[in-house]
């Protein structure tokens, strides 16, 4: 029934709305920025373990739609073991990716999260998938204040 | 017209014939706009091809024609809310800038530092901010009358928090996230029999039911002609015409003044005093269009038939595993607002635009309601006149169908 929207709501993204990884406080974190998106009402509290330069854990809390909840759960995954510079890197190839500006992108690159690359079709819901990574760059710059969306 | 045809309606309306990627339209989101008819359309067409130009200035023809039409749109609105005089009929772009406008005049001229200004925990952000702004100006103190799980205010508290210090109550007719019809003439009586003047947000309220503001005896009426099947940017303060005279002008500039020099300025009499510059002719003469269409109709009957329809929709929903209804009040308008366990509102929204249903999915503008149902947002189906029972069950099945593939 939902046949033109398969782009979009990947199995994957389903599995990880149904079950979000990395979804639990981290005691003792060295980063926590909460992200906020006030036209959907999206809330989410990004935590980090550094190590030097590197993630070495990361986790998250909050409540979101399914976009949203699957962009911060794959985020979570892919970004441990990773450099800050690294983070930063796949932050400006997700970020091409979704909001369509570059004409061939790399999904390889993108690894997993090439699966978001369907909301680039629907510029309502691009921000569900970037506001993890707004809040894992605020996260990263280690800025206090939350960051939003808008 | 004495029966109700809702096909013959439709057809008035060009846009329901549209196809959402490759679907019928189903249009549910009438509680944020309203389609246009094509009277008013047309009326719009007719204005800028044969009759416009600038009103109240000219002496030439079509000045003269402008002018007498946008001055009939006045009369009508006056006659449709049933107020006293044309005079208090005041054009401004919608319900948001007429509450803006009592707000910074009349607010500002008779509220002071320690006095109250009572509103309702179900207002929209536009019958909640300009108060706080002037609270901020003033010193005055803003009060909330709490409501219950079932969206209604509760009557004995709102009555107790009028008290010697409040000046200004300010409630919605009718909720838009959650449908609730307050008890204006309660609220009103209540208020009053303590000296307190009354304005009601009637932007939900205008296109449902027939208002009238002697019988309900409200201070101030505000509404926006775009929820009326009206074009958007223009809506109405309707104000008593002894309140409006005392009150100071809001903006300055053309049409509002009788006499200028640069030692002082003589405001011109109402309406006028409140509308200065040009303002939107053409949308003025068409609200006047979608009045005459929906006098047609009679809003009696567009109540009864939506009575029905939101009768079915609450019936049909309460039949979904996992739906729960945001808003059941007594004394409700056709809106139904839901939540669906662990699918937010905008996976809905999305999912059922993909099938052509447009509702709306968010915090309605009003996120102090989200905050007290203790959800981040609603999705929400509005329904107008122009809306079917079988449109009720794509929406339905459309809600069945994403509940399975979210699983």
């Amino acid at each position: 029934m939902f046949e033109d929207l398969r782009d979009l709501y990947q199995e994957v993204i389903f599995d990880h709305n149904r079950n979000p990884r990395n979804f639990r406080v981290m005691e003792n974190a060295d980063r926590q920025v909460e992200g906020f998106n006030p036209l959907c009402g999206d809330r989410l509290t990004l935590f980090l373990k550094m190590d030097g330069d590197v993630i070495t854990d990361a986790s998250f809390q909050g409540s979101g739609c399914a976009i949203s909840t699957a962009s911060v759960s794959l985020m979570t995954e892919i970004v441990k073991g990773k450099t800050e510079v690294e983070a930063e890197e796949l932050f400006t190839k997700f970020h091409e990716m979704t909001t369509g500006k570059e004409e061939h992108i790399n999904l390889e690159a993108l690894g997993k999260l090439a699966v978001l690359a369907g909301v680039r079709e629907y510029p309502a819901r691009v921000k569900c998938a970037t506001l993890a990574w707004h809040t894992l760059e605020a996260a990263l710059k280690n800025e206090a204040s939350a960051v939003s969306t808008e | 017209m004495s029966s109700f045809d809702v096909n013959k309606i439709r057809q008035d309306f060009p846009i329901l014939a549209e196809k959402i990627r490759g679907k019928d339209l189903v249009y549910l989101d009438n509680a944020a706009t309203c389609q246009k008819p094509q009277a008013v359309i047309d009326s719009i067409v007719q204005l800028y091809s044969h009759d416009y130009a600038n009103i109240h200035r000219g002496v030439h023809s079509l000045s003269v024609r402008s002018t007498d039409k946008f001055e009939a749109a006045r009369s009508k609105v006056k006659s449709f809310i049933n107020a006293n005089s044309d005079k208090e009929i005041i054009f401004v772009r919608g319900a948001t800038e007429a509450i803006n406008l009592v707000a910074q005049t009349y607010g500002k001229a008779n509220i002071k530092a320690g006095d109250e200004i009572l509103i309702t925990a179900m207002e929209h952000h536009s019958n909640i901010v300009p108060w706080q702004m002037l609270c901020e100006q003033t010193g005055a103190v803003l009060k909330v009358a709490p409501i219950n799980l079932k969206g209604e205010l509760i009557y004995s508290e709102f009555e107790q928090l009028l008290s010697d210090k409040t000046k200004l109550v300010s409630v919605v007719h009718m909720s838009n996230a959650l449908g609730t019809i307050n008890p204006a003439k309660k609220i009103i009586a209540a208020a009053h029999a303590k000296g307190i003047r009354v304005l009601l947000d009637g932007a939900q309220a205008i296109p449902h039911m027939a208002v009238d503001v002697q019988e309900l005896d409200c201070d101030f009426y505000v509404f926006s002609g775009h929820k009326l099947y009206g074009p958007s940017g223009i809506g109405v303060l309707y104000g008593k015409q002894s309140l409006l005279e005392a009150m100071p002008p809001y903006q300055g500039g053309g049409d509002m003044i009788r006499k200028v020099t640069f030692e002082e300025t003589e405001y011109n009499v109402l309406p006028y005093k409140f509308e200065a510059g040009t303002p939107a002719i053409a949308d003025v003469i068409a609200l006047g269009a979608a009045i005459d269409y929906l006098v047609a109709i009679g809003m009696e009957n567009i109540a009864a038939y939506e009575a029905e329809l939101l009768d079915y929709a609450t019936a049909k929903a309460k039949q979904i595993e996992g739906l729960t209804i945001i808003g059941e009040a007594e004394e409700k308008g056709a809106i139904l607002s839901f939540t669906l366990n662990k699918i937010h509102p905008h996976d809905i929204g999305t999912m059922l635009d993909s099938l052509g249903i447009a509702i709306r999915a968010g915090h309605h503008c009003a996120m102090p309601v989200m905050d007290f149902y203790g959800v981040p947002a609603t999705a929400r189906a509005s329904f107008a006149m122009y809306n079917t029972k079988r449109e009720i069950d794509v929406l339905m099945s459309g809600i069945q169908s994403l509940i399975e593939v979210f699983g």
